[in-house]
């Protein structure tokens, strides 16, 4: 076969186009999808790449079965990966909760349009974002990505891929129709430069191994179909055998843990970017396509005197706690602007507990804040200090 | 045609000395740590069970490359006790599950095994298309006309007049027939029997188990539990005599004119053994040339 079948190199390139491209270059070899606006140049980029690679593309029934098809895929060993937008996250949620439990790694991609129902098929917005960390039933630990242009939209599918199979779980890139469908230029390494993490497989032998038992970090061992092993996993609360187990312990244990491994490698998940957020007074907090739209007002603000940093979530779950508690004793207030109408700003203000202010800047989606907007919220803060 | 009255018995063991080192004969394929299992006495999961791994052993199948999925519900419990690889996973999507497991590693003989409601309700949807694409996953369909689990409720099975805990006066909703779905949306192996018939079943599920393509099982079993108790009564073991009296056994018969109403006959048999290209027969050929043309492209790039 063809072994050169991976870009690298300079790319004139669509958003959701490197996304797919940066989900190849992780190893994904099982794609399952459905079409929707705006994440349906995804799958076609994958129905288009995955033969070549001798992977497998699905285009499924629904939205339900593209998702509860990449968690069998992924027992097999294989990596895999579904795309869509709120509609069919809200589908795919109750398969995300078996994902969490069964602990599969597996990545899914939202490309965020405006809501809620139908809402915005064809414009954006960023107002998933807690459908990521609570959409499904259950408490379970959550990691969600927010690439800021087409070039993270590769890099960050490949970090996805990369927690997925460390932390043995589903990991979202939380995109939206802005940088999904913006072109702009990607760098693809060469395929040695790229860092990917494989999942932990048992060096057990069958008759020795427990699907659930964890050491000192909380993940399991995998050991896939096919090996011999002759497991069991259930979305049933489970004991380390795999078995139901329909008792408090087993909650206490197993149910807990899927949300403890997450807040235990929390500082070696969380990836900010700060600009000028040393010494400010007023500190933006902002992810994704907004991380971009606000930075004219920030170097405005500078430009009048006021001292404003920027800081990027990168990763908005798990959300970065330590470090907005630890800013938010030291400076005036946060300016929280969102395509939504205030989600990521109920973590920061508790996270701040009253000891600054904290300024909301929703948007409904359809559009994207304007610099007035932003500026005078930035010189709301700072005069009030 | 061939109509022949059905005079199998069911399997019940002997009554053999007592020994001291009495083995399941079962043991290794099932999961004995989990024993006892939550069925009720007189249902006929046991029998579908028994019939499973029994023709997992006529088909010569290596059970290391046999992964069990199943969805939620009484059946959906067959998952946990058989001691291979094997999912318990979501209400009714068993299937798209399966689906994901087989096309990422065609080795694995995938079967799913869970009820009729799992099946034909919440993933009918699923369902009908693997049927259509051919799909080459062999489903266990365990038809008791009811959902057992949640305590009784109307099926998409649940014969016309048949009482069930959300139809006190008599289910006024036409049910499927699960064998003419599964055929007419395309399934290239249709067999229906009942937990009374495990030789026949445990044939089928083996021929199954080397077959290409999309199977479809429909077992009729007796849930003593709630469809008896709040229809005609009497424990497992009448229903599965009643079942006994009612089939007819017809191989000729037109998969979708045969449904099941609340006291007539049962037409069970192997209805459809057709070789159709399979989906990944027709990923691997059908695109073969394409793909490879389209690799030279990339090859030079
Ligand atoms: S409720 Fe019915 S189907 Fe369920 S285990 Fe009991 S007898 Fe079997």
């Amino acid at each position: 076969m063809f072994k050169k079948s991976k870009l690298r190199g300079e790319f004139f390139m669509q958003g959701d186009i490197a996304c797919a491209e940066g989900a190849v270059s992780a190893g994904c070899r099982f794609f399952g999808g459905y079409p929707i606006t705006p994440a349906s140049e995804i799958a076609e980029r994958m129905a288009y790449r995955l033969p070549l690679l001798n992977g497998a593309f699905v285009q499924f029934e629904d939205e339900i079965a593209s998702m509860a098809s990449i968690l069998g895929a992924s027992w097999t060993g294989v990596k895999s990966m579904t795309a869509s937008s709120g509609p069919g996250i809200s589908l795919k949620a109750e398969n995300i909760g078996l994902g969490m439990m069964m602990e599969v790694p597996c990545v899914i991609v939202n490309v965020q349009r405006g809501g809620p129902s139908t809402g915005l098929p064809t414009s954006w917005a960023q107002a998933d974002m807690m459908q990521a960390r609570w959409g499904s039933h259950g408490d379970y630990g959550c990691i969600a990505l927010c690439p800021k242009n087409p070039q993270e939209m590769f890099d960050l599918t490949i970090v996805a891929f990369n927690y997925a199979e460390r932390y043995r779980m589903p990991v979202f890139v939380m995109t939206d129709a802005i940088v999904g469908h913006m072109t702009e230029k990607v760098v693809v390494p060469p395929v040695d430069e790229i860092e990917i993490i494989d999942r932990r497989y048992t060096d057990k032998k069958p008759d020795d191994y427990l699907p659930y038992a964890v050491g000192d970090d909380l993940i399991p061992d995998f050991a896939k179909v096919g090996d011999g092993y002759r497991f069991h996993s259930t979305g049933l609360t489970h004991d380390e055998r795999g078995y139901p187990d329909m008792t408090e312990h087993a909650q206490l244990t197993h149910a807990v843990r899927i949300v403890e491994k997450v807040k235990k490698h929390a500082d070696d998940i969380i990836l900010l970017e700060e600009k000028g957020v040393e010494g400010a007074d007023v500190v933006v907090v902002a992810y994704g396509i907004t991380a971009r739209t606000v930075v004219p007002a920030i170097e405005m603000a500078r430009k009048k005197g006021i001292k404003v940093g920027l800081m990027r979530l990168i990763t908005a779950w798990p959300f970065p706690t330590k470090r907005i508690r630890k800013l938010a004793g030291e400076i005036a207030g946060f300016v929280v602007p969102e395509i939504n109408l205030g989600q990521m700003v109920y973590e920061v203000e508790r996270c701040a507990g009253g000891q600054c202010k904290v300024k909301s800047l929703p948007h409904p989606g359809g559009g994207i804040h304007k610099f007035e907007t932003v500026l005078s919220a930035i010189e709301e803060i700072a005069h009030a200090k | 045609m061939q109509n022949e009255i059905c005079c199998e018995s069911p399997i019940i063991a002997g009554t053999a000395e007592p020994e001291t080192n009495i083995q399941h004969p079962m043991e290794g394929l099932l999961r004995m740590d989990r024993m006892p299992h939550i069925w009720c006495s007189g249902c006929g999961l046991g029998s579908v069970v028994t019939a499973f791994v029994e023709g997992l052993k006529k088909a010569g199948s290596d059970f290391d490359k046999v992964a069990v999925v199943s969805g939620i519900g009484c059946t959906g419990r067959v998952a946990g006790y058989i001691n291979l690889d094997s999912f318990h996973t979501t209400h009714g999507r068993a299937i798209p599950f399966a689906t994901g497991l087989k096309m990422a590693n065609n080795d694995m003989t995938t079967v799913v095994i869970s009820g009729d409601g799992d099946l034909f309700a919440i993933g009918g949807n699923h369902l009908i298309h693997a049927a259509r694409r051919n799909v080459d996953i062999n489903v266990i369909c365990v038809n008791n006309f009811i959902y057992g689990m949640t305590g009784g409720q109307t099926a998409p099975t649940t014969p016309l007049q048949a009482r069930s805990s959300t139809a006190p006066y008599g289910n006024y909703e036409q049910p499927f027939n699960l064998v003419g779905l599964a055929a007419a949306a395309g399934a290239s192996y249709v067999a229906r029997w009942s937990a009374m018939h495990v030789r026949r079943l445990a044939d089928s599920i083996a021929v199954a188990a080397n077959k290409k393509g999309f199977c479809f099982i429909e077992v009729i079993s007796p849930c003593p539990t709630v469809f008896a108790r709040k229809n005609m009564g009497g424990t497992g073991l009448d229903l599965l005599k009643s079942f006994g009296e009612r089939t007819v056994i017809d191989h000729d018969a037109d998969p979708t004119k045969i449904p099941i109403g609340m006291n007539d006959e049962i037409v069970c048999g192997n209805f459809i053994n057709e070789d159709r290209p399979t989906y990944w027969e027709n990923v691997q050929t059908g695109i073969r040339d394409a793909v490879d043309k389209e690799n030279v492209y990339w090859k030079n790039l």
